[in-house]
């Protein structure tokens, strides 16, 4: 199964959320699983959350995955407490995935 | 298809904006519109202030245009907003006339009554920018959160544990252990401890959003006095920012909902307590923030001449029968039922709830009998604190239409009297552990009325309740003037803190007496948190305030008290496989399916001579398993002598039916690990006829 890498910029928020939502989608679409990339990632907010458990929900109803590659120590902090962990596995780096 | 009534047809400042709807009342996303809709009766005009988060000064103000008022209700879609990084508010205009009940003042800005998430007081402690003129600030609320498969449990309410605990003293004493001290995150983290435990229901001290730094003050020793325990809302519909580990990012009710649903998961249900009697804009010198500033009118009860009822002793009342007032209530209750798949409710002096607009007391409140009723809170448990703080006691009377619980007050006063050893209040002691037929036989309301309890955030800890004979408040700065002084407490021989170990044992047993009646009792046991580990206040029994070690667990007793924490566990565990010890509805006290005994039989220290001997102080009962039957299975015979009297004393043991045998589960005579045994595991009696029973002592005994 073929994997994309989708790298994320500084934060995600409801500044690009939208646009970056599409961008994922746009990929699963083309029957992928997406590597979403964070390693420069500092700041996730509740949109930015909600585009990664949207976007895993879509890729899970077509058999795909969504892999998190260098989630920060406080993202992932974030997530485990909010109940966003949960659904994503986590890894190291993008070759770890593949 | 697309929806042709999401067009903007008005523009105001670079904003798009449209009619918007009336209902439901609030902010709620449609499409990429915000729809802002707020009630006002007496309001002429109203102003929708937006800020960009944090801001001081707001960055536009949409006045509601004529053709944007239906009725009473201000209603606008505004489109494209970047909801997540704005904050709003309402100005509202109207007449300024006190004695007719009036307090609007367009210079102010006001918070969303139905404001579902709170900015202003993101983080526990940090000193507000007082100069700020919007202090308590309405957002936008992402109310989407994946359950999965997740819903009110609906255990039955006769099975339940309960656990009354504030947010803060659970997680920031020392040994917590937690990452996250004080937060809806440390005790998601805790809750392998509640499963150790065993109890099935926590109670949290109010949640809803309140300011701790209203009213706070320096002590008398110089550290800061909060408004700690948080009976003051400020809004009905959001939760505390401060109590989520992620209130700094506005997640607090991802944070909340993802506890709620962790709890679920290991079988705990979620029960509030709310304060829906009166609000944070004390009285006449008050603060705007939202209420009085919205509709003074509508929101509380005022007397004739405009000043406010202060039935709550807080300040205000809220006017909860005010039609309106009284939706926004049900609306509340219903908001955390759906959307935090909350388990139930515990009502703050809910007395007040059954007052008319007038302050007089109905017969048939429509706010109690629409709660009752309501569909969607069809199967959560209702449970009020059944008097207020203007004189109305309604224990055992409290308006409940086969569906509201009480806190049963008079168990607590009469167990704890029991106890310590009062000669006088036997008969009643009896009532309480039978399920309180005197109170709640009638009316159909059943056991399941009765939440018994022996201490609660109000008042003495257990550890205190024998360790301190008067209250010890001057921490609280007011010359140990507050606080109850009923307590019916006894320090077994010195005031506080004691190294005597015949004191101390004496002590734990005492507090293992307490939960023993609790636990075998009929009615739902509610514990208070830190109870099972020793904890004290250092006999402080009104800790409102108190923000630090004195309010905070000290979990370093879990080790230093174990044989508390073994005993509670155990009697838990004990309760939750015992049928017998948790009926619905009251016992007949007689063998009306001729099963040979009676379902329930009281004893003295002779067998079926349930006379009073040594003060009054020894009395014993018996419950047939047989009536406890399910499934055709019956459940064990169960029979606890309790010596309350100071010398150890001989009960005579009612015989059992053929087969069966009598085994030792507990007694609190004997010192730790011969206390109490594993529930199943019970210790088979060489005398079958007798036992004796230690002064100041509970055996509990299974006849199988």
């Amino acid at each position: 199964m073929a994997n994309e890498v989708y790298k994320m910029g500084a934060a995600l928020d409801s500044s690009n959320a939208s646009d970056i939502q599409k961008e994922i989608l746009a990929v699963l679409d083309q029957e992928k699983s997406v590597i979403l990339d964070m390693s420069n990632c500092k700041y996730v907010s509740s949109a930015g959350l909600r585009v990664m458990l949207y976007s895993y929900k879509v890729a899970a109803a077509k058999g795909n995955k969504v892999y998190l590659v260098g989630v920060s120590d406080e993202v992932r902090d974030v997530m485990s407490m909010t109940g966003f962990e949960k659904f994503f596995e986590f890894f190291n780096s993008v070759d770890e995935v593949k | 298809m697309q929806r042709v009534d999401l067009f903007p047809t008005h523009e105001f400042g670079g904003y798009k904006l449209r009619a918007g709807r009336p209902y439901p009342f609030g902010a709620t996303v449609i499409g990429n519109a915000v729809n802002f809709s707020i009630y006002s009766r007496y309001a002429t005009d109203c102003t929708l202030v937006l800020f960009h988060n944090h801001d001081k000064t707001p960055f536009l103000e949409i006045p509601f245009f004529k053709e944007f008022r239906l009725g009473n209700v201000f209603s606008m879609m505004v489109f494209d907003l970047d909801y997540e990084n704005i904050e709003y508010g309402y100005r509202m205009d109207g007449p300024f006339d006190p004695q007719h009940g009036h307090r609007f003042d367009k210079t102010k800005i006001l918070m969303d009554p139905y404001a579902k998430l709170i900015a202003g007081r993101d983080v526990w402690g940090k000193e507000p920018d007082w100069v700020n003129n919007y202090q308590y600030r309405s957002r936008v609320v992402f109310d989407d959160f994946d359950w999965e498969n997740d819903l009110p449990l609906e255990t039955p309410v006769n099975d339940l544990v309960i656990y009354e605990m504030h947010v803060r003293n659970f997680t920031c004493g020392a040994n917590s252990g937690v990452k996250h001290p004080g937060t809806f995150a440390g005790i998601a983290e805790r809750i392998p401890y509640l499963k150790k435990l065993g109890v099935n229901c926590i109670e949290l001290m109010p949640i809803h959003e309140f300011d701790e730094f209203e009213n706070s003050r320096p002590a008398p020793d110089g550290h800061t006095l909060y408004n700690f325990w948080g009976y003051s809302n400020v809004g009905f519909f959001a939760p505390k920012a401060a109590y989520a580990s992620t209130g700094k990012y506005s997640m607090q009710v991802d944070e909340l909902k993802n506890l709620i649903k962790r709890l679920h998961a290991e079988g705990i249900e979620v029960i509030l307590d709310v304060v829906f009697n009166h609000t944070a804009e004390g009285n006449e010198n008050g603060p705007y923030i939202s209420y009085r500033g919205i509709d003074n009118k509508t929101y509380y009860m005022l007397t004739q001449d405009g000043y406010y009822f202060n039935f709550s002793g807080c300040g205000n009342t809220l006017n909860c029968n005010n039609p309106n007032v009284r939706d926004m209530i049900v609306e509340s209750l219903r908001y955390w039922v759906t959307d935090y798949h909350v388990d139930g409710f515990r009502f703050d002096l809910a007395a007040i709830l059954g007052r008319d607009q007038n302050g007089y007391p109905m017969a048939n409140p429509p706010l109690l009998e629409s709660l009752a009723h309501d569909p969607i809170l069809g199967k959560t448990k209702l449970i009020a604190e059944a008097w207020d703080a203007g004189g109305l006691y309604q224990v055992g009377s409290f308006p409940s239409w086969g569906r509201w619980a009480e806190w049963n007050g008079k168990f607590r006063d009469a167990v704890r009297r029991f106890v310590k050893g009062d000669e006088h209040v036997l008969d009643d002691v009896k009532e309480r552990i039978t399920g309180s037929a005197d109170l709640y036989a009638s009316a159909n309301r059943g056991i399941k009325a009765s939440v018994n309890f022996v201490t609660a955030h109000d008042g003495f800890t257990m550890m205190d309740l024998v360790s301190y004979n008067g209250k010890h408040n001057e921490a609280n700065g007011e010359g140990n003037r507050d606080g109850d002084d009923n307590n019916n407490s006894w320090n077994c021989g010195w005031e506080g803190e004691s190294t005597d170990v015949g004191t101390n044992f004496l002590r734990h047993k005492q507090i293992k007496n307490f939960i023993s009646i609790l636990m075998t009792s009929q009615g739902i046991p509610m514990v208070l948190s830190g109870d099972e580990v020793g904890n004290t206040q250092y006999g402080n029994n009104n800790a409102y305030c108190q923000d630090n070690e004195i309010s905070w667990i000290d979990w370093t007793n879990l080790e230093k008290n174990a044989d508390l924490f073994n005993y509670f566990q155990k009697i838990i565990k004990f309760r939750r496989s015992h049928r017998a010890l948790r009926y619905e509805y009251h016992l007949g006290h007689s063998d009306w399916r001729n099963l040979g005994m009676p379902d329930f039989s009281w004893h003295g220290v002779k067998a079926w001579q349930p006379w009073n001997t040594y003060n009054n102080l020894t009395q014993a009962f018996m419950l047939n398993g047989r009536y406890a039957d399910s499934d055709g299975k019956p459940d064990d015979f169960i029979y606890v002598a309790m010596n309350m009297h100071w010398d150890m004393h001989g009960f005579e043991l009612p015989q059992l039916p053929d087969g069966l045998k009598w085994h030792v589960f507990a007694n609190t005579g004997m010192a730790a690990p011969d206390d109490i045994c594993e529930p199943g595991s019970e210790i088979l009696l060489d005398n079958q006829w007798e036992v004796l029973v230690e002064g100041r002592s509970i055996m509990i005994l299974v006849g199988k």
